[in-house]
């Protein structure tokens, strides 16, 4: 009951997590897991998984096995030496192990009509406005073409001999004026909220993200936690089928972020422009050598997410997929650690670890109303101490 | 002299004779003209020519993506004598997709319809003998082909490590086209855009003196023909637009070859800059593409429906809207590029501001259909095919002009879609309109309507195939210019790749269409559409004679400007 009243509260402010419980086991698990959890854990934004998490692999296979490994999962967000009998995310810090493919969720279906399902707040809202804009498509193409066809069958010369000779009608011009600027108005109302959304930056204690496009390949750099850079790589389609990913879109080493929190990626390049797009997310943003731009994530749910390049970078521009692993935050802190990165504040500022490329150039990551917050949070970045080199 | 069909049909019968159709030797005719029907003929012909190849590279493009997997990139690397291997083959994608934007886009589509259709018929509508600077519009065609084979060269040139030819995407964009692509194959295709913009430039200035100083006694702006609108606000857009271009593509060549460091951030530049510059051309230049087809179909729809263009003045000053606006939106290309939220918010919101004027063009199209006695002659089915198929791919256009809603589909198939529905379909359907509407006026003979509907429905049918899967596929996430692909993207790719090949097939019609008429179609008559047709062009033989409007034909003062016949009989020839 308890459990409940604080989902629906969080549901209420981050306005998600109702709307990922599905299958009746999940909505009877959920509020278990999360008083569990709550009662266990002080962290707020960790009480939002437990929901989802019960209800993604219920709605896949295997949903007892699943359901207990997200329950270790849970308990490592309190007590690193918690059960660890899981093989699906290890909880503690010397056990980290990558997401099998049953935690595939932001893939493309084969056949697929729409958009990929979303696991992020901001798409989230892009997609109910996608949405209605393909109402708004549809209705004005089916529109004209039934005009076109009533005026073709109505005013065909066998039906209708002789034309008249109207040409002018104020009233009418007026009106198909006037009628476009008002539904374009009710487009564009929520479709600049949409973008004030998306440029809010993140807060300042995100993990920040900075992600390096090369040709042919991603590098992941995380400068509050050693400035540690992981190079990422497409698998060859052999070992891609061995270890259950897609052609294309399965990685050596993917991007891990903490999940149900807000990261701070920050994109740019080395060599030409390339762009990091992960659809299920709703967010691509180009890399630029010389420019560091900037905007924020926020993944709802463990799992994995794919992309791909999307600005044309030369040869091998196919070839050079994205694939962001989402896991508890304990998980990614071990997964920090096994990087040889540092976790948590440093006592004293030391020397910037890696110096950042530069001050951000682009505007992009300027929020509405909330000024200099970049600059001190980009000083905080450089501040993180060089405890372990770079892996 | 006086003219009335039937002395005009005599008067062709001997015009070997005549002063007037007195013609040149086959070289000077051709290789020297500064006739404006030939140099039309010559850009029309060059623009076949161009979209065959640029349709075959398409062809070789969907067939690489009907399956997942590299299957026929290899093969075609080592048919134009590079050494198939891994990268080689990808490269030689990217070669094949810049190679198919740049051909359709300055070598097919804009030599058809402003140096085709322009040339042969803004002198006819406006009364004029010629165009005001006829040896220059001879420059403006053989610089074009000039800037074709510069294209060419690039092909065969070494383009980076990988590969021979560029491989840069038909934008250019720095620093892949600069550090990016090092071999001097990307230098030859920066030319070719070079020789290309001058040559539309002076078109452009070409088309903009004959309008505004050559119009026959009468004719009014606010009296001239659609088409001839058309064609002046997009000569307009050239002269405005391409210097633009000329200056950022200029500068690449500087940066590739002297040292400089524009759009090269080591050195205080920008690549951003590039993509600023490059779409304040290349906005405009969609509008380039399309204006000229606007206009043909309101004639077009005009003539078949019987009755004038409805609501002329608000058509006209539609295509001047959307040529200004056209200028103030061009950042919608750059929405991912880290533009900051006040820039991303403008310009979502200009962009949407085109989607009225386009809505005032759809609407008088329909509201010209509407109570007029309508025959679906084939410039007509094409023209209601266009005014459908533009109105999908402007509907989509809307959905992309919302940033926050962009970044999902941005360079993705969703966006090749798109501008697929109103270029390939929008432009290039009114390109066929206009070509069946004109052909027997060019040509003399008459083509046959069976194989013209044939190819309609063929090409209708096959282009829809090809083109809607694609938004299911840039929605799902397939990015634009990738030669291989995910296997949950196989599916729609395989239906599009079935489009193509109806398309292509369509097309056997069109070209024995064009041996059928030459060889045995009818003689055609000055104007063999019937009493719908009412532009001057009509009051001549078809062909018309090779020098026409020796005396200006008059256009009365009390004469409504939808009908531009002039009431008595026209002194021409």
């Amino acid at each position: 009951m308890r459990g409940g009243e604080a989902k629906q509260k969080q549901g209420k402010t981050e306005s998600f997590a109702p709307m990922i419980l599905g299958k009746s086991t999940a909505r009877i698990l959920a509020p278990l897991w999360a008083a569990l959890l709550l009662a266990l854990a002080p962290q707020a934004a960790l009480a939002q998984e437990p929901a989802s998490i019960a209800s993604q692999p219920a709605a896949a296979t295997e949903a007892a096995p699943a359901a207990d490994a997200t329950g270790a999962a849970a308990a490592g967000a309190v007590d690193d030496k918690a059960d660890a009998s899981s093989d699906k995310v290890a909880p503690g810090a010397s056990a980290y192990k990558p997401l099998g493919p049953e935690w595939i969720k932001g893939v493309p279906t084969p056949g697929a009509l729409d958009v990929q399902t979303q696991y992020s707040p901001t798409g989230r809202q892009a997609f109910k406005l996608h949405s209605a804009l393909v109402w708004v498509m549809a209705i004005i193409c089916l529109f004209v073409l039934a005009l076109l066809l009533y005026v073709m069958i109505r005013f065909r010369k066998g039906a209708h001999p002789v034309p008249s000779r109207t040409t002018h009608n104020t009233a009418i011009e007026v009106a198909w004026t006037l009628l476009p600027v008002l539904i374009l108005v009710a487009i564009a109302l929520p479709s600049i909220s949409l973008i004030s959304a998306q440029y809010q930056s993140a807060p300042k204690d995100a993990v920040t993200v900075k992600v390096t496009g090369y040709q042919w390949y991603w590098g992941y750099t995380y400068p509050d936690n050693g400035g540690f850079e992981v190079i990422s790589n497409m698998l060859p389609d052999e070992e891609a089928e061995k270890r259950g990913e897609p052609h294309h879109l399965g990685v050596d080493n993917r991007m891990v972020v903490p999940v149900g929190e807000w990261i701070r990626v920050q994109t740019t390049a080395a060599d030409v422009i390339h762009s990091f797009a992960v659809p299920s997310l709703w967010y691509k943003l180009d890399a630029v050598p010389g420019r560091l731009n900037e905007k924020r994530l926020f993944i709802e749910e463990p799992g994995i997410y794919y992309g791909q390049c999307s600005e044309l970078c030369g040869a091998k521009h196919g070839y050079m997929p994205i694939a962001v692993e989402a896991v508890p935050r304990p998980q990614f802190e071990a997964w920090v650690r096994s990087q040889g990165g540092t976790v948590g504040k440093p006592e004293a500022p030391a020397a910037p670890a890696a110096a950042p490329l530069q001050q951000p150039e682009s505007s992009a990551q300027q929020p509405v109303g909330a000024p200099a917050n970049t600059t001190a949070s980009a000083a905080a970045t450089a501040a993180a101490p060089a405890a372990k080199p770079a892996a | 002299m006086a003219t009335t069909a039937d002395h005009f049909q005599a008067h062709h019968d001997d015009h070997a004779h005549h002063d007037a159709d007195h013609k040149p030797g086959f070289f000077a005719r051709w290789f020297m003209s500064t006739n404006h029907k030939d140099i039309g003929t010559l850009y029309l012909i060059f623009a076949i020519f161009a979209g065959i190849v640029g349709g075959a590279i398409s062809g070789v493009m969907r067939a690489e993506l009907m399956e997942p997997g590299i299957q026929v990139l290899g093969g075609w690397v080592n048919m134009w004598g590079g050494e198939a291997s891994f990268e080689a083959n990808l490269h030689a994608w990217n070669v094949l997709i810049t190679a198919h934007g740049l051909i359709m886009v300055f070598f097919m589509v804009m030599p058809a319809m402003i140096g085709g259709f322009g040339n042969w018929f803004v002198p006819l509508m406006i009364g004029a003998p010629d165009m005001a600077f006829p040896r220059m519009n001879n420059i403006s065609f053989w610089l074009t082909v000039a800037g074709f084979t510069s294209l060419s060269i690039s092909l065969f040139m070494p383009g980076d490590a990988t590969g021979l030819g560029s491989g840069t995407g038909w934008t250019v964009y720095a620093p892949l086209s600069t550090s990016g692509s090092v071999g001097p194959a990307t230098d030859f295709a920066i030319f070719a855009l070079h020789l290309a913009g001058a040559a539309s430039i002076m078109g452009a200035i070409n088309f903009i003196t004959t309008i505004f100083n050559m119009r026959a006694p009468g004719m009014t702006l606010h009296k001239m023909p659609l088409f001839v609108w058309s064609i002046l606000v997009t000569a307009f857009l050239l002269l405005l637009a391409l210097p633009v271009l000329a200056a950022a593509i200029t500068m690449l060549i500087t940066d590739r070859n002297f040292g400089t460091t524009f759009f090269e951030a080591s050195g205080g530049g920008d690549p951003i800059l590039y993509q600023h510059l490059f779409w304040f051309f290349g906005h405009p230049e969609v509008y380039i593409m399309i204006l000229p087809g606007f206009g043909m179909v309101s004639q077009i729809v005009a003539t078949f429906s019987r009755k004038p263009v409805f609501g002329y003045l608000g058509m006209a000053y539609a295509m001047v809207a959307i040529g200004v606006v056209g200028f103030i939106v061009w950042a919608h290309h750059m929405f991912t590029t880290g533009l900051s939220v006040n820039e991303k918010m403008y310009f979502t919101a200009a962009t949407m501001v085109i989607a009225v004027p386009t809505g005032v063009k759809i609407f008088s199209w329909i509201a010209t259909m509407w109570g007029g006695s309508i025959e679906f002659k084939s410039p007509m089915v094409w023209s209601i095919g266009f005014i459908f198929l533009f109105t999908v791919g402007g509907v989509t256009g809307v959905y992309l002009a919302n940033g926050g809603v962009d970044d999902v589909v941005h360079d993705t198939y969703f966006v090749v879609a798109h501008f697929h529905y109103v270029l390939s379909m929008g432009a290039v359907f009114s390109l066929f309109a206009g070509f069946y509407y004109w052909f027997p006026k060019m040509s003399g003979r008459m083509h046959s309507e069976l194989l013209a509907h044939l190819h309609f429905w063929g090409f209708f049918i096959g282009v829809n195939v090809i083109f809607f899967p694609q938004h299911f596929l840039g929605l799902n996430g397939m990015p634009r210019r990738y030669p291989d692909y995910a296997l949950a993207f196989e599916h729609w790719n395989h239906v599009s790749t079935i489009g193509y090949m109806i398309m292509a097939g369509s097309m056997i019609f069109f070209f024995v269409n064009l041996i059928y008429a030459f060889t045995a179609g009818k003689k055609a008559a000055p104007n063999y559409w019937g009493e719908g047709a009412t532009t001057l062009e009509w009051s001549l033989t078809s062909p018309p004679p090779y020098h026409q409007f020796e005396t200006l034909p008059v256009i009365d003062d009390d004469h409504d400007y939808h009908n531009h016949l002039p009431p008595a009989a026209p002194a021409t020839a």
